[in-house]
């Protein structure tokens, strides 16, 4: 089974520690992960500013990249829901692979649904609050959306019932959205912000030490609010919890 | 910065107030949840109501014709206006006809939509709205913020400086017990006093020719009790096929909008009593466009209860007056565009696409998949904000070419914070700072070889 990491591009830019999290979180499991270079973007600014035409020579780059792979695995799960929900409009691949939007999976749910690890070799004595990112829930089914009358599950939390000496736990309105939202948060910026404050608090709230999820744009967001009004807290994208040696 | 950008930041200016906005929406969210978990086949209930007004979507001329001949079998006088302005001429011509000069009406979203009570009252006929809501906002003469509870905007305290003015209660008295009896005795003269009624229609059952009007404070009731003629109202899509489907709404629409079971009055009004008469307004104006518009015509399901608002993080924190369409957050975006693009594209922006509204919806309108799609339509339509456009255009050169993405990536970390981490920036301006670039990227260490070791 041959896997490639997807790095989006403001992780590779912002955040490689994530990159190399992932890459030592699915190798430590045996599997054997390959990076493609030249990766640049996935097209979900453009798709969600209104642009999705746009993202056609992109979704074409990424088919391209990644046609030999059997998965293509991301630290992100709003880039990699893009790509499974627009890719099927946006590229007109005719290769013999499959479309990429069939072999792409957000990093959490690669390893809850396809890898299924039983034990992982981390331990992060500390409390953390989950970020049940809007994508990541209502787009992917990380977790089990608020609106609706299913049985509790996350697969994030599963994950995290792994590492050892970690304290997860959700905050008050536990999937509402932080606010970050693409181009949203600069045309709408003072309703992201208020958003975002709004979100941070209620992560303050659960008095946990980190906020934790599985999509780096939230993250960085509410880094953003957390860093300008001087907050305690602290934000960390999930696979460095999963691989953490503390 | 579009329409509800600016509107919105200046909502926002008050933080008390518009947390409070927030904190009373959320509240019937969460009322909303309690009972959609406490139904096991809610999730079913919401399949239904969703296949039953596809269905009737797909053959909806064929339901109104049915639903006509029943009504009108019933002794309910049916008419048909294709405009608002055709219906507000239907009206105005009955209340004529009749000599009457006091209208009580419940509330009605499409007498909003086409401007019935401005229309009536310039031909000096007195129109009263008789939801207490609906009476607030009408006495305070602004719009209704939101389409259930139209004075959520509103605090008790000023709600108690309003009726100090107008119906001359107790100074400083903002008890709301105190003044909902105030406000009853009030509009308790104003029924007696009516001489011709108005409601809207939740429902319309085709098989039947029946139609049922929802209201909590019974106010539809009691126009139409102490009127001889009932004016009913509405739009062409709120058809349902039979009473069985009914029981499917009805089960939806309270528990939905306000989280009640049911709302407190269900009337179903069949045939006029002895001496009486019940006109019946059908009206189009643009919705048989927007049915034929095969990307946004689902919109036609919707049944008004309001969830999307009350879940929608940006409704709830900036208002109702914040959208240009009378009709705010996720339905009023899609409705607003329905109509016109040009007048109401400014509201586009106002989604963070956090796909909550979609979920809410008990008659599964993929209410942020709507506004993803618009968003696709608005550079063909011409209302695209320019400054995005560029945003993107930048954007797509960069993606487009990695060595150039690469190099940018490259110099980032050495430029100095504030050059970007700056006022002028729309990111730290509103109160946020820019994210810290790598010193190497994940690439870069990836070809170091630091990555694979």
């Amino acid at each position: 089974m041959r896997v490639a990491l997807f790095v989006p591009c403001f992780v590779n830019a912002l955040y490689p520690e994530v990159g190399e999290a992932s890459y030592k979180l699915l190798t430590s499991l045996g599997l054997d992960v390959d990076y493609p270079l030249e990766q640049t973007c996935c097209g979900q600014p453009m798709g969600n500013a209104g642009y999705e035409k746009d993202a056609e020579p992109l979704a074409e780059r990424m088919e391209a990249l990644f046609a030999e792979y059997d998965y293509v695995v991301g630290p992100s799960a709003s880039c990699v829901s893009f790509v499974r929900e627009a890719y099927p409009r946006l590229s007109h691949h005719k290769g013999e692979h499959k479309c990429l939007s069939s072999r792409i999976y957000e990093i959490c749910e690669f390893l809850h649904d396809v890898v299924k690890p039983t034990a992982l070799e981390a331990r992060f004595p500390h409390k953390v609050s989950l970020h049940n990112s809007c994508h990541g829930v209502r787009l992917m089914g990380l977790s089990a959306p608020s609106e609706q009358n299913i049985p509790y599950y996350s697969k994030l939390h599963n994950l995290l019932s792994l590492v050892e000496g970690v304290e997860v736990v959700e905050p008050e309105r536990r999937d509402e959205c932080c606010g970050f939202g693409g181009l949203f948060s600069i045309e709408e910026s003072a309703v992201s912000v208020s958003m975002g404050r709004d979100k941070v608090a209620r992560h303050i709230a659960t008095g946990a030490e980190f906020i934790t999820g599985a999509d780096s744009s939230c993250l960085m967001h509410m880094q953003g609010v957390i860093e300008r009004e001087k907050l305690s807290i602290r934000t960390k994208h999930i696979v460095e919890i999963l691989t953490a040696q503390e | 910065m579009s329409c509800h950008a600016v509107k919105a930041k200046a909502f926002l200016k008050n933080e008390e107030r518009a947390l409070w906005h927030d904190k009373a929406l959320y509240a019937v969210r969460e009322k909303r949840d309690r009972q959609a978990y406490s139904l096991p086949e809610w999730e079913s209930l919401r399949e239904q109501a969703s296949q039953i007004k596809e269905r009737v979507l797909g053959n909806l001329a064929d339901y109104l014709e049915e639903f006509e001949r029943n009504a009108t079998r019933n002794g309910i006088k049916v008419h048909w206006a294709e405009s608002g302005e055709e219906m507000n001429a239907i009206v105005a011509q009955i209340i004529k006809e009749k000599g009457a000069k006091h209208l009580v009406k419940s509330k009605s979203m499409l007498a909003e939509e086409c401007h019935l009570a401005p229309y009536l009252e310039e031909r000096g006929v007195e129109v009263v709205e008789s939801d207490l809501g609906e009476r607030i906002v009408q006495l305070m003469e602004c719009a209704p913020s939101h389409i259930v509870l139209p004075a959520i905007h509103i605090k008790r305290e000023e709600v108690g400086e309003l009726f100090e003015e107008k119906l001359s209660t107790e100074k400083g008295n903002s008890d709301p017990t105190y003044l909902t009896h105030e406000a009853r005795k009030h509009l308790r003269k104003k029924f007696l006093n009516a001489d011709i009624s108005m409601t809207g229609v939740n429902f319309a059952i085709a098989s039947e020719g029946v139609f049922a009007v929802c209201t909590n404070e019974g106010n539809a009731d009691m126009g139409t009790a102490f009127t001889d003629t009932h004016i009913a109202i509405m739009g062409l899509e709120k058809i349902v096929p039979d009473m069985e489907s009914l029981a499917v709404f009805t089960r939806l629409l309270a528990r939905s909008a306000t989280g009640q079971p049911i709302t407190t009055y269900t009337a179903l009004y069949r045939q006029p009593e002895e001496g009486k008469e019940i006109h019946l307004i059908i009206v189009d104006n643009g919705r048989t466009k927007s049915l034929a518009d095969a990307e946004h015509r689902t919109m036609l399901k919707c049944m008004r209860c309001g969830a999307c608002m009350n879940t929608c993080p940006v409704y709830r924190r900036t208002g109702g007056y914040s959208y240009s369409y009378f009709i705010p957050g996720p339905l009023g975006i899609n409705l607003g565009m329905l109509r016109s693009p040009e007048a109401y594209g400014g509201n586009v922006s106002g989604c963070s696409l956090c796909y909550s509204c979609s979920g809410v919806c008990p008659a599964k309108v993929d209410l942020a998949e709507q506004i993803y799609k618009w968003r696709q339509q608005m550079a063909p339509l011409g209302v695209a904000d320019s400054k995005k456009k560029m945003i993107v255009k930048a954007m797509n050169l960069m993606m487009r070419n990695p060595r150039l993405m690469n190099a940018g990536v490259a110099v980032a970390p050495y430029i100095p914070r504030f050059v970007y981490n700056n006022g002028i920036n729309p990111w730290c301006a509103s109160g946020r700072e820019m994210p810290h670039f790598a010193k190497k990227s994940f690439r870069v260490l990836w070809n170091e070889g630091k990555i694979k070791r």
